[in-house]
């Protein structure tokens, strides 16, 4: 086949470009780039892309890989204690009341995070629960010891609502909900303007304690553990806003030592 | 550091790592890799690595030679699907920290490579970081993704050029819908 005469396929541009051309064609796609500046200029925005991705997520490999991923361990899990262990969960987590959920996710499955558990629950109850104007708490926030004092013993360490007068925002109350890991307290806040904020709160065995952002088409949420508690907070998607909520809140779980007892 | 408390765990439980382990364990690093990229979230990118070694373990009677590494890909490539698709009603995580682009919301932020990466259908970003990050062969990634060698190509190709477009600021076409 005439060189000259043969169009250089994008497929072939490509299979330059990862190496997987055969050799006696890299002289004929090198004249054509040579010739052709567009199609040249195509492969250096592939080979580019290429280091971009190398720069982003290269050094993932050179890391340490967290001890849930030795092997060994997870090995010897499976071979010795996996049956005692896993028989051992699933009570636990019907005692805790999360059996349903627990059973329709299997035994062997491995359970999507904390993270994303918490968020769409906590949205959930959110839209739920922010649009009841006549009920939105079980126990409002005029009676805040003895809420607290209820919600620390169900969901079975001591809790603290965050007072955020500062950021212009009333306690409306809370209620008790059932959650990916058991009992979950619910708070609601309210700012003059009526727009509502949730807390929501349960345990979790995350010790990633990193604030993480979440944002749907109308409401958006802040993630953080503290100690062995997940907190959600939700709103309406303004992030800016949400944000000094959050920080506000955060602030305060995290400085505080938290109250026995409410 | 690292070897010596492999060693005394394994000496431990008596546990010797046989030649396949050992094989699953030097791919981690790499896994990690990828999954990192294809999840964009440390955490659930560690779940899913994590859910591929006790998959892999669990069917080590069945492995008979061949590529390990090909084989975790595919275990890791599958798993990601699934869990996109138990997903995909739930909302996106966006992991951020202080002063990052991030917290700037997604009109605002900078047109990097994780967002470009993000704009793309699975099974094509799937494709393009088995042989862009991973290099995995063309073959190799047709095996992974159960498919012929001219549809990984035809990924490849969509994967860049959604790419290219994003990282030159244009609009994305349509968003996908899940």
């Amino acid at each position: 086949m005439n060189d000259r005469d043969y169009r250089v396929s994008d497929d072939e541009l490509h299979a330059y470009v990862d190496d997987e051309l055969p050799a006696d064609r890299r002289g004929a796609v090198e004249a054509w780039l040579a010739a052709h500046p567009d199609d040249a200029s195509k492969v250096a925005a592939w080979r580019s892309q290429a280091e971009l991705l190398r720069a982003r997520y290269g050094g993932v490999a050179a890391e340490k890989p967290p001890e849930r991923l030795d092997v060994a361990r997870l090995a010897c899990r499976r071979r010795n204690g996996w049956i005692a262990a896993a028989a051992a969960a699933a009570l636990a987590a019907f005692l805790i009341g999360g059996a349903a959920g627990w059973f329709a996710r299997g035994i062997e499955a491995t359970s999507p995070s904390d993270l994303a558990r918490f968020t769409t629950d906590a949205l959930d109850a959110y839209r739920l629960y922010v649009v009841e104007v006549r009920h939105p708490v079980e126990v409002p926030g005029e009676q805040r010891p003895h809420l607290m004092e209820w919600l620390s013993k169900r969901v079975g360490t001591p809790l603290r609502a965050p007072e955020l007068d500062k950021v212009g925002l009333k306690l409306v109350g809370g209620r008790l909900l059932p959650g990916p890991t058991g009992a979950t307290a619910f708070f609601m806040y309210e700012a003059p303007s009526g727009e509502r904020f949730t807390l929501y709160c349960g345990r979790t065995s995350n010790r990633d304690t990193a604030l993480r952002y979440t944002t749907g088409e109308q409401n958006a949420a802040y993630y953080w553990v503290d100690g062995d508690l997940a907190y959600v907070l939700s709103g309406p998607a303004e992030q800016e806003k949400l944000r000094t909520i959050a920080q506000a809140a955060y602030d305060q779980i995290d400085t505080h030592a938290p109250q026995r007892g409410g | 550091m690292v070897l010596f408390e492999k060693k005394s765990f394994a000496a431990k439980t008596g546990a010797r790592l046989s030649d396949f382990r050992q094989r699953i364990e030097a791919t981690i690093p790499a896994l990690r890799r990828y999954a990192r990229a294809l999840t964009r979230d440390s955490e659930t990118a560690d779940d899913i690595v994590q859910d591929t070694l006790v998959r892999a373990l669990r069917s080590e009677h069945l492995f008979h030679g061949g590529d390990v590494r090909a084989w975790l890909y595919t275990i890791l490539t599958n798993l990601n699907r699934n869990r996109l698709r138990s997903l995909s009603r739930r909302p996106t995580l966006t992991p951020i920290k202080d002063g990052d682009a991030a917290m700037m919301g997604p009109e605002a932020g900078g047109r990097d490579i994780a967002r470009a990466l993000d704009e793309l259908a699975e099974e094509q970003r799937a494709a393009l970081l088995l042989v862009v990050l991973e290099g995995l062969s063309y073959r190799e990634v047709a095996e992974v993704q159960s498919v012929p060698i001219g549809t990984v190509m035809s990924r490849l190709a969509r994967a860049r050029m959604q790419i290219k477009a994003y990282l030159d600021g244009e609009r994305p076409p349509l968003r996908r819908v899940k």
